[in-house]
């Protein structure tokens, strides 16, 4: 069959056109699914090199890890029948954007009339790698890594060492404690949840954690560990000078995007991701978009027109939907019914009793107010602010005012707020720093991480613009 | 709107039958000044938007008092202090989280699910008494005892004491009607009132100091007995939640169930449909919460800031009346909004309120309307509306009829 080409052939591209997916998790179902509501009645291939059927990750660092749901018991739910020819346990290794074929790790290749790229990121592991071949050394960020943590958990540890208080970490440090287990966090900047919310709210999730019996020490960095003759992990030693014993460490040191797959095929793909317009179309290295390939989920960088048309990495499973749902609709629509993704940046996490829940991009902020509630209680609403605008909140366990600084956001609205609320205390009267960390320092933390205006990343480090 | 004031016509008890051409209306205005004061808001969006902005307040302190007098609002009663129906946080939070310790989750999830074969034997008893009779009110013989008792029953009310609160559960309801008549009856239904209120705080207190001597396994115990992170209610907080539970629970299901039974009496297709296909009983409630919902409209609220919405500045201090029924009929966000269609996808009203004060007893009501409309559609044969429409009582705000009068050939087992 020749190539289908959208625009100008709807119709036959709907009835007959191949469309591959590689990467089937979250993004990559959730567009297939949309595919077929929207009425794609062609071939659908999707590619995944995990073995399993698609799941679910939040819960991982959360229930799995409490026990109260086994890892297996993660299947994301189905919309509906994809009829897709699954290839799972198979890895894509290359693209020929010229030929439209994926290669796949045994040898296969799979030709495509359109292409969503949906591979994720995965944990950066421990640098150095003899130290991170110790038994008992994990990361998190698959079903497969949580279900050998959770059975190391369910074994009794002395004591566990999480490396890095980012969401993950905390969460991770929060299930231990939930079950028992002695904890240190170690974290190299001065409070965990830093690079995400910034240092005043840092302080308060710090709070959090020393209530709840971790061992928090910041400030440090993990220089070293230490196995016994057996090849197990049983010490970590700090910068300070000073040593833990564990026999668990969960390296949480952030994600790197999955897209060495995609070197030499010309598309602007970097560490950061690929660089994809507002309609999820890819870009090339040259900084052209492209129009058969496409991106969504955890691995795209996409411009946001509410942040200055920067351009976002988010790691936010609401993104990921919506970003999917965009992007299918896009694949097999013509050019004038696409439609932009302009989704706003929403996150959430449970650790130690209390829900977090932020929307906007905090880290690109100066300034902060808490309008209800107070940090000391550990129950508030904070506003972030960008050169006298509104550009995000944060909440404890106040989540369902979060629509309402939604719609500050999308208004720009003036910061800092005004107005009286509900409960407005004194120590929301005036704004503080909002305290992040400068942000030429790498940090593992941020779960939106800004990366200026050009499509094509192919620079390691990266300066975010700050005004 | 020809009328300079749409919230008479509201209130007036001849569009009680069917309020819905008037809200129609008012939909072409998402928000207007009423000549009275408050500001009226009936557009789905925009109510579902101010329930969750900060800057509005439930607390019935912030009424401006043309809006107390209004709305007939009571001395602060030092026997029942200001239930979270009528708080902001910090004070909502804390209560409603105490609150929630016994009856949801995350620390009781179970409580409502494992009531439920205690919800179908209530039922059933409510059923079995219609034996022999071929003309019922529904209302008096069904849909007013089965909430009360099961308040009872959750609360933990001695079955022995249950008909001393179904009186005052009564009393309380129909004080929740606009008070009328000549000057002396008016003082006396405030008398009874009063009088009302004072036995039910003085039995709950009475009550709660017992569980916590002696605790069982229901809520008032754990009220009384438990120690969550942030402390406990002080006794006279738990009689006026306790009582909260009582008056905000009542009346709302009574209407709901009502109202069920009045749909399905009204189109014979659709009670085939549920007595065939029970699974049906979730969707068909979740469309009739959003087609008639018990609860008509929330009068209470007040602005904190002036507020733009709907390219109105709604000032500070004023009085707000979100029209939860209109904004369920909003064509912007229900297609075919006057049909009802029990299997309407994403079918997310505002008949339960939105935001911090959303319902807290939702699953409950839930459950026992499913049950009540199942049971009911399953169990009389040959049921037919005696009267329509059913005489409705004054309630412009708890809408609902006051008698459901049928005629039925017989009863299943
Ligand atoms: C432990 C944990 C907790 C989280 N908690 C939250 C939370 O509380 N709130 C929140 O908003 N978000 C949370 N997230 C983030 C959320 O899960 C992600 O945003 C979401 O999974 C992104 O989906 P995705 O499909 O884009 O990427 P992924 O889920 O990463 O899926 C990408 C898939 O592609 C596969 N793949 C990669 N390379 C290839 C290749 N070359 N060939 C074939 N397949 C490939 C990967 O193995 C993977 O299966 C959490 C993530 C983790 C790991
Ligand atoms: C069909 C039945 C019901 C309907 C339609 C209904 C409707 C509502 C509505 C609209 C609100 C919001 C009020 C506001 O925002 O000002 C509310 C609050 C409330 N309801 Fe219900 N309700 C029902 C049944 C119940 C039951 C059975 C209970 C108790 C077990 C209950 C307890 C409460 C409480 C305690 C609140 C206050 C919540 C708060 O302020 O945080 N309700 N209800």
């Amino acid at each position: 069959m020749p190539p289908v080409s959208v625009d100008g052939f709807p119709e036959t591209f709907r009835r007959e056109g191949r469309i591959v997916v590689v990467g089937a998790s979250l993004a990559g179902l959730r567009a297939a699914e949309t595919l077929r509501a929207e009425g794609f009645r062609g071939t659908l291939t999707m590619i995944g090199d995990e073995p399993h059927e698609p799941y679910d990750r939040p819960p991982l660092s959360k229930q799995v890890l409490l026990g109260l749901v086994p890892p297996d018991h993660t299947a994301l739910p189905r919309r509906r029948a994809i009829d897709a020819r699954w290839r799972l346990g198979t890895a894509a290794t290359g693209l020929d954007a010229a030929a439209k074929e994926v290669r796949l790790a045994d040898g296969d290749t799979v030709p495509y009339d359109r292409l969503l790229i949906a591979t994720g990121v995965r944990s950066r592991p421990w640098p150095h790698e003899l130290e991170s071949d110790l038994d008992g050394v994990f990361v998190l960020r698959t079903r497969d890594h949580a279900a050998r943590l959770h059975r190391r958990l369910s074994a009794g540890p002395r004591r566990v060492l999480v490396i890095g208080a980012g969401f993950t970490g905390s969460e991770i440090a929060s299930a231990c404690r939930g079950r028992g287990l002695p904890v240190t966090v170690a974290e190299r900047g001065p409070a965990p949840l830093v690079g995400a919310l910034g240092g005043v709210i840092g302080e308060v999730a710090a709070e959090l954690q020393r209530a709840h019996g971790v061992d928090l020490r910041c400030g440090v960095q993990v220089t070293g560990l230490e196995g016994d003759s057996g090849g197990r992990v049983r010490r970590a030693h700090f910068s300070d000078g000073s040593a833990v014993d564990a026999d668990v460490v969960v390296v949480c040191l952030g994600a790197t995007r999955n897209t060495e797959w995609l070197a030499g095929s010309g598309l602007g793909a970097g560490p950061r991701g690929i660089a994809c317009d507002a309609g999820c179309r890819a870009f090339d290295v040259r900084g052209i978009v492209t129009d058969d390939v496409f991106v969504a989920g955890d691995v795209a960088r996409s411009p946001h027109p509410l942040f200055g048309y920067q351009f976002l990495s988010l790691e936010h499973w609401g993104n990921a939907v919506a970003q999917a749902e965009t992007a299918a609709h896009n694949m097999i629509s013509a050019s004038v019914d696409r439609r932009p993704h302009l989704w706003m940046p929403s996150f959430w996490s449970a650790q130690f009793g209390v829900n977090i829940k932020s929307v906007g991009v905090p880290p690109m902020a100066d300034q902060l107010l808490v309008t209800q509630g107070s940090l000391t209680e550990h129950r508030f609403t904070a506003v972030y602010g960008h050169q006298g605008r509104v550009i995000a909140a944060t909440t404890f366990d106040q989540g369902k005012w979060l629509e309402f600084y939604e719609r500050q956001i999308e208004r720009a609205a003036p910061f800092p707020p005004e107005f009286p609320t509900v409960d407005r205390r004194p120590e929301g009267r005036h704004p503080i720093a909002a305290g992040f960390p400068d942000p030429s320092l790498p940090t593992h933390g941020p779960t939106v991480t800004l990366s200026g205006h050009s499509p094509a990343d192919r620079r390691l480090s990266f300066t975010p613009r700050r005004a | 709107m020809t009328s300079a004031s749409p919230l008479r016509q509201i209130l007036d008890p001849a569009h009680r039958a069917d309020p819905y051409p008037l809200y129609a209306e008012l939909r072409k205005t998402p928000v207007v000044r009423d000549g009275t004061g408050p500001y009226l808001v009936s557009t789905y969006w925009e109510i579902q938007e101010l329930l969750h902005d900060p800057r509005v307040s439930s607390d019935a302190r912030n009424l401006n008092p043309e809006a107390a007098a209004f709305l007939g609002q009571e001395e602060e009663d030092p026997n029942l202090p200001p239930t979270f129906l009528r708080l902001d946080p910090p004070d909502h939070d804390r209560l409603r989280d105490l609150a929630m310790r016994p009856f949801g989750p995350p620390h009781t999830p179970r409580r409502i699910s494992d009531m439920r074969g205690e919800l179908a034997g209530i039922v059933t008893q409510l059923i079995d008494g219609f034996r022999g009779r071929d003309h019922l009110d529904l209302v008096d013989s069904f849909a007013y005892p089965f909430p009360v008792t099961v308040i009872c029953r959750l609360l933990g009310v001695p079955r022995e004491d249950e008909p001393r609160f179904h009186v005052w559960a009564d009393t309380l309801a129909a004080g929740l009607d606009p008070v009328h008549g000549t000057p002396e009856e008016r003082e006396a239904q405030r008398e009874t009132l009063r009088r009302a209120r004072a036995d039910l705080a003085a039995y709950l207190a009475g009550l709660v100091e017992e569980r916590r001597r002696s605790p069982r396994d229901d809520m008032l115990s754990a009220l009384a007995t438990d120690h969550g992170p942030d402390g406990r209610m002080s006794p006279l907080e738990m009689v006026s939640t306790a009582a909260l539970l009582l008056i905000a629970g009542h009346e709302t299901t009574v209407n709901l169930i009502t109202n069920g039974m009045l749909t399905l009496l009204r189109d014979p297709g659709l009670l085939r449909r549920l007595r065939d296909e029970p699974a049906l009983a979730a969707p068909f409630v979740e469309e009739l919460l959003r087609f008639d919902p018990p609860v008509q409209l929330l009068p209470q609220r007040t602005t904190l800031a002036d507020i733009d919405i709907a390219g109105t500045t709604v000032p500070k201090g004023a009085s707000l009346w979100l029209l939860l029924a209109s904004g369920n009929r909003d064509p912007r966000r229900f297609p075919e909004p006057d049909r009802f269609l029990p299997e309407r996808p994403d079918n997310q009203h505002l008949s339960f309120g939105s935001g911090i004060h959303t319902c807290f007893g939702a699953p409950l009501a839930r459950l026992e309307t499913q049950i009540a409309l199942t049971e009911l559609t399953r169990r009389l044969t040959g049921p037919r509306l005696a009267e329509d429409p059913p005489p409705y009582r004054r309630n412009a705000v708890l809408r609902g009829p006051r008698h459901l009068p049928v005629v039925i050939e017989g009863l299943a087992d």
